[in-house]
């Protein structure tokens, strides 16, 4: 009776079965890698805003504090969009004509608010306030990242739950005195550790990993 | 977020002021094109806290928002933080005080107003709702002409018209037709248009009103007064078929008072004692110390009996000896539901306990033109049929739905040439008006309004009204010919206060000295005209406590809200003895024929234990066929049943069964404790001899460590003393908590969503049982079982002691509520919640996630109300005070019997109750180490009468 | 002297077998023979069910599991049921399979293929159910371990992330020890196959079986393994399942018995379905040599001592629970024979107490019918018991005030017959395209008969 496979087969099919196991592997490290990626999360990707509002003149150029633009965030949890009479406060004297700030004066003409993308997103589950944060020596970049480095606003981490969670165990890596929380050019110093544990004693810092921290 | 509580200084800037107008035209959906397009509508979820269902949906990109700023911000307004107004409630006229809340223009949740006479801080389950009344999509939503859309000025045009015709005949045929009115504003107003218009005739009518009480102290006095009770002065209290605690302007005040006086303590055992008389099961009779079940025409006779008649009921001796033996500090109390006659016999009998000036007192009358509503009636359905009126306004109301059956108002009014409805909603009435003229709702208009002892309160406007309504005062300005008056100025023009004064009556809720002046009374003779008294069986009529008088019929968390005593949702029906029911072999639902006066109606029944065997009550409110979505269709109507003569019990009735069944939606399917400790119950005696007899802390023994709560330790005390079973702390809940309503088939499945239900069991004889509640919200156990359980850690234990319930990443295996003995998870088996009404998304309050499918959820203790308020004491650096967290469910309780603290901390009043002898813990035989306990009942019964 | 068969017991084969004729016998089923019209029928009966499965499941994802008759209290229903009830009835092929191999039982033979089959298919059934039941499906990967963006890991301590893996563990071995069985058996259907795209099919799942004596002898050790792996596990998953109950403090699940008497229970409905299975198809296919009346008889005697097991455990429960003296347990009992599910509790008793017990003589262990009607019943029994057990126990737990009955609804039904559609159409499947009796162990068999008649001279005196 001839013969229904040629001999190759049978390599054929012990690699196809070893290859298997090793190919699913891979595949579930690939779904891993791309769930991580800044593709899905949007890090590190500059977002086009109808106005190309830019965070690096505003702060490192003309040095505006961060609070004049999000006047909650020491007493809210939203730290607050600036509305447009914010913007007109100094455009109405300076580039009052420059085209790129057009939007900006029809929406104070009209009344019709300016509709920016937002960048750093959380979802509704979950319950984020900032003045809390800001109090306990958080700075803004800590979670922002170099926004005095941005022309256009890019989210500056994963912002993963995971990421939320490893700060909030240790949060003495990250803390910084209250009085540089608003200062963007803040570098931690070599000792953060001991530094940060000094910080957590002073201004009373719990590491919350309490699920209720943040969902409700 | 209390300390950082900031009250509403004055607030016609803002709701007049252009930004604000602008940014409410952008906010708001109804009335905003920006509504339209997709960003806005996300970036509104987002600021609902609603749940889109984004967990699970991983693998995707994370979601592009916008994020939509103000153009000027209004400077009061800090998004993300909630501002407090103070603003009140009218109800069949009378005002409640409400502190309500407001995030970003939009108001969500409803408090009591502690400044309020009337309220304490604390409400009702109707004011609860009413803020879902507000959100109303069914509302009327613009001015109709004959059913047909139209719009004001073609309204106000056909109105000028009919004015003018009338201003010929000196306003002789108009007739205006308002409920029961104590504000200010308002009847200055009618009285102007009075005026201008000297044989105009203005009518008053509610289907609940305070006939009675008027002619009662008319009969007695001469003159009509506004009894008040100083129930917190009294030591023995006699209810005449009175439910005093529930019903009348004065109930939540009166609930307080009452339940200060019984709060039983280590050392501390003087309480009141309330003997409860009643011809139908209420819940003053639940929690009275002694509860007699008489006929509603033999309270006549027992007050006769007690004012010097001879007893021919054994109790009569008793009582009457306990109200001697506390001349002064005794009050009699008749039921508003009791003829005059019964009235003014109690007025003379309180005169003779000499309780007058101590704890009734008389005020002049709240109400602006006091008017024998049912008379006042007649007499406008006469003029009517004789074709006397040309021009009928009918300002709320809807008396072509609940004018007695006898009044033909319906049909007469079709003889009227123009009649205009102003209401919220398209209802009964409006459908037989030419015009219907959209109202606004009390949240969305400046007006005025009186409580019952005279105090008023100034309400403003929450939020620029949804729908292109009409407040009554502007309407009125209208036919006034002063159209395009705005509210704020007709009230302020009212109260003739300079701007400090106004704004400090805005913050207060309160306007300083307004208290009705006192009156002092002489009791006159009068020849009691017995009322007759009837055979057959009786058929008694309530207000319903959800639908009120039907008002409240389209408010969906009315409708699914368990009704105290029966436990019954979505329906009302026809209350019969469990003798009875054997008599006829009728169950539960089925549908009885109820014969009276020539009328009959089919209802179905429900057994009630308590109920008397020649009595059959039926609840007012139902039937409504022009509501809305939700009320349309539930229950029946028995204002057919209700005839002017006898407008709350009559004799006669005969019932007959049909065969025929309907299905009734109840929550709670067995009503005793199957000999199970589980509401635990002692004479005062008793806890003097033992104080400990309730207590049951069992310390079972671990081979771990236990875990030490060394922050906080919250922890929460429901006192069963105090606990009346009102109920407000659900719908206070479901509002806080954005608690999804399920509608009347899956309550019958057993998946109604409420965190904190009132479970009410009997015992003893069903002819007269005693009735317990028992508030039952999450226990927060120590040792959760639903913890041990859960495969994903969707429910876990935090740092001080809570039993966490995480939404988003829980998958909805349901095994944690099978393992909950007290059974008090819920689970949402379908869509329950409302993701697509826009107007329903307004009211959800954003610090809540809104669940969606396939999740369990559960009393948090309001964590979000934790958290904010721990946040709040970080931020100034101090720990959080006892009593600054308030869960919503303790904040609305009219008898503060449910209070939520910080156990670890020495000096908070939960850990003082918990050290209480009388302190014990639901079935902790289990192990669980719950953090609610409870204060064990204490009854106050009279030695003489032990049976 | 070798020993001889007892005189009373039947042969496991029926005479005059040899290699040739078992082989022919088998694989002709497959190949040669025509498909009797009775598959045709069943088949697409059990095909409509499981399409029914099918739009059960669709609408199920659709609304959610509110289509159920689900409630609080009773939270779990249908889907737990079955799920128990499917698990159980796997528990029988792994038992007669691996257990039997172990313990040399030679007549397990001729039924362990599709016994083996039948359990594979009844996990499948099973495993649909925990993932059916869970309110938000498309999240159930939160229930396994893996590397994920949150720092989360499953709750250890509950009995529900046990059941994964115990459930997963035994599809795995159960199918790896099925196939390992097959393989010498495919190796001939190739051989036999007369059609190309037939002996190519074969040809790949034999994975180059040649027969070889090195073949014969790691194929014997791989088998050895795997039936050493299979047999705890016949103990261990149906324990783990009943954890899910014993775990919990609900009255009627909280109790130590649970774990033998889940395990019991198991073999006991297993061993049911292999009858309700075997018995039609032996007559179909003309198999009563080599299914025969012995295979019957002991099931039947397996039927009537793990009833008795089963018997035990129920009397257990209601004596643990009068004496604990706990006024729950006492309730729940007395609600359990009483309250409203009483008539489950005694069609339970007549199922799975009584019935079996016509086992104890011979004639109805013979008897084709009563055996097929016993077995029938069983099943049934065991499904019924689980609902005793999930649903009696939830409905009325510790507060009356939140006590509840539970109707289970169209889509429960839909679900739990379509399930069933699932596991015959396999079943069908299988038996048309696999030697559904082991062909080489049957040649085993076979071989030792011709030695045994061998050995023993014509007539032989001794």
């Amino acid at each position: 009776m001839a013969q229904i496979f040629h001999p190759s087969t049978n390599t054929i099919s012990r690699v196809s079965l070893f290859g298997a196991l090793f190919f699913l592997a891979f595949l579930a490290w690939v779904v891993g890698a791309v769930y991580r990626s800044p593709y899905v999360t949007r890090q590190y990707a500059p977002i086009e805003q109808p106005v190309p509002f830019s965070h690096k003149h505003h702060v490192t150029d003309d040095g505006i504090d961060c609070r004049y633009c999000h006047t909650s965030v020491e007493t809210s949890s939203f730290a607050g969009i600036p509305p447009t009479k914010t913007c007109m406060n100094c455009h109405s004297i300076i580039w009052r004509d420059a085209p790129i700030l057009q939007p900006v004066r029809d929406s104070y003409r009209t009344g019709e608010p300016i509709k920016w993308e937002r960048v750093d997103f959380v979802p509704e589950f979950v319950f984020f306030n900032h003045s809390i944060h800001i109090h306990k020596g958080v700075g803004c970049t800590t979670c922002h990242g170099p926004v005095g480095d941005m022309p256009l606003t890019w989210q500056a981490t994963s912002m993963h739950m995971r990421w939320c969670v490893d700060c909030h165990r240790q949060p003495a890596e990250q803390l910084r005195p209250r009085s540089e929380v608003f200062n963007v050019n803040w570098q931690p110093p070599p000792n953060q550790a001991e530094w940060g544990e000094q910080l957590m004693k002073d201004y009373n810092v719990k590491s919350l990993i309490d699920c209720y921290t943040c969902h409700r | 977020m209390n300390s950082g509580k900031q009250y509403w200084r004055s607030l016609e800037e803002r709701a007049q002021s252009k930004e604000f107008q602008e940014w409410v035209h952008r906010e708001f959906p109804v009335d905003a094109s920006i509504w339209e397009d997709e960003v806005s509508r996300r970036q509104f979820l987002k600021m609902m806290g609603a749940s889109l269902a984004l967990a699970g949906l991983t693998a995707c990109q994370m979601p592009q928002e916008k994020i939509v700023p103000y153009v000027k911000q209004p400077e009061e307004i800090i998004p993300g933080k909630p501002l407090f107004f103070a603003t009140a409630m009218p109800l069949s006229g009378y005002a409640m005080g409400l502190l309500v809340w407001s995030y970003e223009g939009r108001p969500t949740k409803i408090e009591g107003n502690p400044e309020h006479p009337a309220s304490l801080g604390a409400t009702d389950a109707l004011a609860q709702g009413s803020v879902l009344q507000l959100y109303d999509p069914d509302r009327a939503q613009a001015v109709t002409e004959a059913g047909e859309i139209s719009d004001w000025p073609s309204f106000f045009n056909d109105l000028d018209a009919a004015m003018a015709d009338q201003r010929i005949k000196n306003g002789a045929g108009l007739r205006i037709l308002t409920g029961t009115v104590t504000s200010p504003t308002l009847s200055r107003q009618i009285e102007a248009i009075l005026r201008k218009f000297p044989a105009a005739r203005w009518h008053q009518y509610e289907p609940v009103n305070r006939d009675n009480i008027r002619a009662g102290s008319q009969m007695a006095f001469g003159e009509i007064v506004e009894p008040v009770y100083r129930v917190d002065k009294a030591d023995v209290i006699l209810s005449l078929d009175a439910d005093f605690l529930m019903e009348g302007p004065g109930r939540i005040r009166y609930a307080r008072d009452f339940a200060n006086r019984r709060r039983v303590r280590n050392g501390q055992t003087a309480m009141n004692r309330l003997y409860a008389v009643e011809s139908t099961p209420t819940n003053t009779g639940a929690v009275a110390d002694h509860r007699f079940s008489v006929r509603a025409d033999e309270i006549e006779g027992i007050v006769h009996e007690l004012s010097g008649g001879s007893p021919t009921r054994s109790w009569v001796g008793p009582v009457l000896r306990d109200l001697e033996a506390h001349r002064g500090s005794s009050l009699v109390v008749p039921g508003d539901q009791q003829p005059p006659v019964v009235h003014a016999l109690v007025h003379a009998l309180n005169h003779a306990l000499g309780n007058v000036g101590h704890t009734i007192i008389y005020n002049q009358p709240v109400e602006a033109r006091p008017t024998d509503q049912t008379e006042s009636l007649r007499e406008l359905v006469n003029e009517m049929r004789g074709s006397k009126v040309d021009l009928l306004v009918i300002l709320g109301g809807n008396p072509a739905y609940d004018a007695p059956a006898d009044i033909p108002f319906a049909e007469a009014m079709t003889k009227v040439n123009l009649r205009i409805h102003l209401g919220l909603y398209q209802d009964e009435t409006s459908w037989l008006c030419h015009w219907h003229a959209p109202e606004t709702h009390f949240l969305e208009t400046w007006s005025d309004a009186r409580a019952f002892d005279g105090t008023a309160t100034i309400m403003q406007p929450l939020i620029a009204p949804l729908y292109e309504g009409k407040s009554v005062h502007e309407f009125l300005a209208a036919m006034l010919d002063q159209p395009g008056r705005k509210s704020h100025d007709i009230v302020r023009e009212t109260w003739k206060l300079d701007d400090n004064r106004w704004h400090a009556a805005l913050h207060d809720g309160v306007v300083p000295d307004t208290k009705s002046r006192q009156k002092n009374v002489t009791l006159r003779k009068f020849s009691a005209p017995s009322s007759p008294s009837h055979s057959g069986t009786e058929i008694i009529f309530r207000h319903d406590p959800g639908t009120y008088d039907g008002q409240f019929a389209n408010v969906g968390w009315l409708q699914e809200w368990p009704k105290p005593l029966t436990r019954l949702t979505w329906d009302n029906a026809a209350w019969i003895s469990p003798v009875t029911a054997h008599r006829m072999g009728v169950e539960n639902g089925d549908v009885v024929e109820l014969k009276y006066q020539g009328r009959s109606l089919e209802a179905p029944v429900w057994i009630v234990p308590g109920q008397r065997d020649d009595a059959v009550t039926v609840h007012l409110g139902y039937g409504r066929t022009k509501s809305g979505r939700v009320g349309t269709g539930a229950g029946f109507n028995a204002y057919t049943l209700r005839t002017a003569d006898a407008p709350w019990f009559g004799g006669g009735l005969e019932i007959r069964k049909t065969g025929k069944h309907y299905p009734l939606s109840t929550v709670q399917h067995h009503q005793n404790m199957e000999g199970r400790d589980l509401v635990r119950v002692a004479p005062i005696e008793e806890f003097i001899r033992n104080p400990s007899f309730a207590h049951n802390e069992v310390d079972q023994p671990s081979l771990y460590p236990g875990y030490a709560y060394t922050d906080y330790k919250w922890g929460m005390s429901i006192d069963l003393t105090a606990c009346i079973g009102c109920g407000a702390c659900v719908v206070a809940c479901q509002a806080e908590n954005n608690i999804a309503v399920v509608g009347k088939e899956q309550v019958a499945k057993g998946r109604h969503m409420h965190w904190i239900r009132i479970d009410r069991y009997y015992e003893g004889s069903l002819e007269s049982p005693d009735t317990f509640f028992e508030p039952v919200p999450c226990m927060h156990c120590e040792n959760a079982p639903c913890e041990l359980v859960c495969p994903v850690g969707a429910t876990v234990h935090t740092d001080d002691g809570l039993n966490a319930m995480i939404y988003n990443r829980c998958i909805g295996t349901r095994y944690c509520s099978n393992n909950c003995p007290y059974k008090v998870r819920r689970f949402n088996f379908l869509q329950f919640s409302d993701i697509k009404t826009p107007s329903r998304k307004l009211q959800y309050n954003p610090n809540v996630t809104v669940r969606n499918r396939g999740v369990m959820e559960k009393c948090t203790y309001c964590i979000q109300r934790i958290e904010s308020a721990k946040i709040t004491a970080e931020l100034q650096d101090r720990r959080v005070h006892d009593g600054e967290i308030v869960p919503a469910c303790a904040q609305a309780c009219p008898t503060r019997a449910i209070v939520f603290g910080d156990i670890n901390d020495k000096a908070s009043e939960v850990r003082q109750l918990k050290a209480q002898p009388h302190d014990y813990g639901l079935l902790v035989e289990l192990n669980t180490r719950p953090r609610t306990t409870y204060l064990a009942r204490i009854r106050n019964p009279n030695p003489e009468m032990k049976t | 002297m070798p020993s001889m068969p007892p005189p009373a017991e039947e042969p496991v084969v029926g005479p005059g077998y040899t290699y040739a004729s078992v082989t022919e016998k088998i694989s002709a089923i497959v190949l040669t023979r025509r498909t009797p019209r009775f598959w045709w029928a069943a088949f697409s009966t059990a095909f409509l069910f499981f399409l029914l499965l099918q739009v059960a499941i669709g609408y199920l994802f659709y609304k959610g599991v509110g289509i159920w008759g689900i409630n609080i209290p009773v939270a779990w229903g249908f889907a737990i049921v079955n799920f128990v009830w499917w698990i159980g009835i796997g528990h029988a092929g792994t038992l007669i399979s691996a257990f039997l191999l172990l313990m040399r039982q030679e007549w397990r033979t001729s039924i362990n293929r599709f016994a083996e089959a039948m359990t594979l298919f009844a996990v499948a059934c099973a495993g649909l159910f925990p993932l059916l039941h869970l309110g938000r499906p498309w999240v159930f990967y939160f229930l396994l371990p893996y590397p994920d963006t949150m720092r989360l890991w499953p709750q250890w301590r509950s009995p529900l992330v046990w059941d994964v893996f115990a459930v997963s563990t035994y599809a795995t071995v159960s199918f790896l020890f099925w196939y390992v069985g097959l393989i010498p058996d495919l190796g001939s259907m190739r051989d036999r196959a007369r059609n190309r795209f037939a002996r190519a099919l074969y040809g790949m799942l034999a994975m180059g079986w040649r027969g070889a004596a090195r073949h014969w002898h790691r194929h014997q050790i791989a088998y050895l393994l795997l039936a050493g792996l299979a047999t705890p596990l016949v103990v261990s998953v149906h324990s783990v399942v009943s954890f899910d109950f014993t775990i919990a403090i609900v009255p009627g699940w909280h109790s130590t018995i649970f774990p033998p008497y889940f395990v019991a229970g198991a073999i006991f409905s297993g061993f049911a379905m292999v009858l309700s299975l075997a018995i039609p198809i032996r007559k179909i296919y003309h198999l009563e040599d080599l299914i025969t009346m012995r295979h019957l008889d002991n099931s039947a005697k397996i039927l009537l001592a793990t009833g008795l097991m089963v018997s035990y455990g129920y009397l257990m429960e209601i004596f643990t629970s009068w004496y604990s003296g706990n006024t729950f347990e006492q309730y729940m009992s007395h609600n359990r024979m009483f309250g409203p599910y009483a008539p489950v509790f005694w069609s339970v008793i007549f199922c799975n107490v009584l019935s079996p017990q016509v086992f104890w003589f011979k004639k109805m262990r013979q008897n084709i019918a009563v055996l097929f009607i016993v077995s029938i019943i069983v099943n049934l029994g065991m499904w019924l018991e689980r609902f005793m057990i999930v649903v009696g126990s939830l409905h009325r737990d510790f507060l009356p005030s939140a006590w509840h009955m539970y109707y289970p609804t169209f889509w429960d039904l839909a679900t739990l017959f379509g399930s069933v559609g699932l596991f015959v159409t396999l079943m069908f499947l299988f038996i048309r395209v696999l030697p559904m009796i082991s062909i080489s162990e049957m040649r085993e068999l076979v071989g030792e008969k011709e030695e045994e008649a061998a050995e023993t001279p014509a007539g032989g005196v001794s």
